[in-house]
């Protein structure tokens, strides 16, 4: 159901410790996602690409994901210059587009990019698995790791109930057409699949319980910072520094 | 000194589902160290539900839980009773939840306190028990049918209980693994079980004797 496509490979990111990745496409994402000048965004960007670069992914995959993202933008584009109140640089009928317009859709878009870019050069190099682990060693709440985990863990086993339910409405020659029987039975699919994923969750849990669970989750692997993760660590961290003073220099300085 | 021997005793359980009919209706049943039982009956004759109310999963509305020679009622009863006692789920997608087959093991040897020393010598010998070795940093739902089935067992075992409750332990698995679950219940004799199974020759092969689920209670075939 969820492939980890980007999570094998073996380039000098794969291997980095996922605990420098992690805060670094965290802390990335936020100055990224806060700055508002052009020279700072495109700084940022330029720092997605080289270690999208690094990692050596699949170019195709990669543009499939950017394509998505960029679908969803394509819609700003749509509706924000023309609703974005400021000076008018050229007009569409009784609509005109504005230059603020225009500029916020531009940041948007390198914002999300990069955003995107760095978390797919950085998170999605790690296996699930691995992140989870990560996070753990990050001090990150249990509550919060095991929501993570459990949503991954069994969206795949509630993908496989999701096909039964579909499988055994098709050998009965169900076809979806736009009428009430359509709908009722899309209704019954969905309140099944709650229903069943509820209960799973309650078989999972008596499992636990009688493997002595009290609310404590335990921790074997543990991770040893070599000292190139140091090193690209350090580095990472003082690229971003770096767009923070470009960003906020008056203010700080 | 008949009492010692007898490890779960219960009086006159019953037990409805909201809206059903009794499941289990006044049972009686007494289970002493070193049986090993099979439990058979008809889908939905109650044989599950007995499992997850001798582990405290379920309560009874009538009726008297013994384990151990002691009452079991509340939840804090019961924890004495999951620790000797390992349940064997029917699906072993509700099992398995760890990241990997060596953290899945240990879930349960640590949640007893056990050091990470003793328990990684744990995770050892249970997959070597059950013929996994090598499997410590797999991950539990790229497993096979078979080998998830195996996992379940050995998380079961790591917790070194004393009696199993094992729930249908060989649907849905190969010749095989079935044959390796047979050959590790027979080369363990520490352990009394009872086995839910719909298959004849698998209890032939692991129990003494077989009881029969009927009525909401247990009959002696």
């Amino acid at each position: 159901m969820i492939r980890e496509e980007f999570s094998s490979g073996d380039s000098f990111i794969h291997r980095l410790d996922p605990r420098v990745k992690l805060v670094v496409a965290i802390l990335f994402s936020i100055v990224v996602a806060v700055a508002d000048r052009f020279t700072v965004l495109l700084s940022g960007l330029l720092f997605s690409i080289v270690i999208i670069a690094m990692a050596r992914l699949k170019v195709r995959q990669v543009s499939y994901r950017l394509l998505i993202v960029n679908g969803f933008i394509l819609l700003l584009w749509i509706f924000l210059p023309f609703t974005f109140p400021g000076e008018t640089l050229f007009s569409i009928g009784r609509f005109n587009a504005s230059r603020e317009g225009i500029i916020y859709s531009s940041l948007i878009t390198i914002k999300s990019n990069s955003i995107i870019l760095s978390c797919i050069a950085l998170i999605a190099t790690s296996s699930i698995t691995t992140l989870v682990h990560a996070l753990r060693h990050l001090y990150v709440p249990d509550k919060l790791v095991y929501l993570f985990f459990f949503c991954y863990r069994y969206i795949h086993v509630i993908h496989l109930e999701y096909t039964r339910l579909v499988n055994a409405m098709r050998i009965r020659c169900f076809r979806p057409r736009t009428n009430i029987h359509t709908y009722k039975s899309y209704a019954y699919l969905v309140g099944m699949l709650l229903l069943r994923s509820y209960d799973r969750s309650e078989r999972v849990y008596s499992a636990m319980l009688c493997r002595g669970f009290k609310g404590k989750f335990w921790m074997l692997d543990h991770f040893s910072l070599k000292r190139s993760d140091l090193v690209s660590g350090v580095m990472m961290l003082l690229y971003i520094m770096g767009l923070v003073l470009l960003q906020w220099r008056e203010t700080i300085l | 000194m008949e009492r010692n021997h007898t490890l779960i005793e219960l009086d006159n359980i019953t037990f409805s589902y909201p809206s059903r009919e009794s499941v289990l209706n006044g049972l009686n049943l007494t289970f002493c160290k070193g049986e090993r039982v099979g439990f058979v009956g008809t889908n939905g004759s109650g044989k599950t539900t007995l499992f997850h109310i001798i582990m405290g999963l379920l309560r009874p509305k009538v009726g008297r839980i013994r384990v151990f020679g002691e009452f079991r009622e509340t939840e804090s009863d019961f924890r004495e009773v999951r620790e000797k006692i390992g349940l064997l789920f029917q699906d072993a997608d509700d099992q398995l939840f760890c990241p990997t087959v060596a953290e899945d093991i240990a879930f349960g040897p640590l949640n007893l306190g056990k050091t990470y020393d003793e328990t990684r010598d744990i995770v050892r010998e249970t997959l070597e028990a059950v013929g996994l070795v090598g499997f410590e940093d797999r991950v539990t739902y790229n497993l096979s049918g078979g080998e998830k089935k195996l996992v379940s067992l050995a998380t079961v075992i790591a917790m070194k209980p004393t009696v199993l409750l094992l729930d249908e332990p060989t649907t849905g698995l190969d010749e095989e693994t079935t044959e390796r679950i047979i050959r590790f219940l027979n080369n363990n004799t520490s352990f009394s079980y009872i086995t839910i199974s719909h298959d004849r020759e698998f209890l032939e092969q692991t129990t003494h004797c077989i009881y029969k689920m009927k009525g909401g209670k247990v009959e002696k075939e």
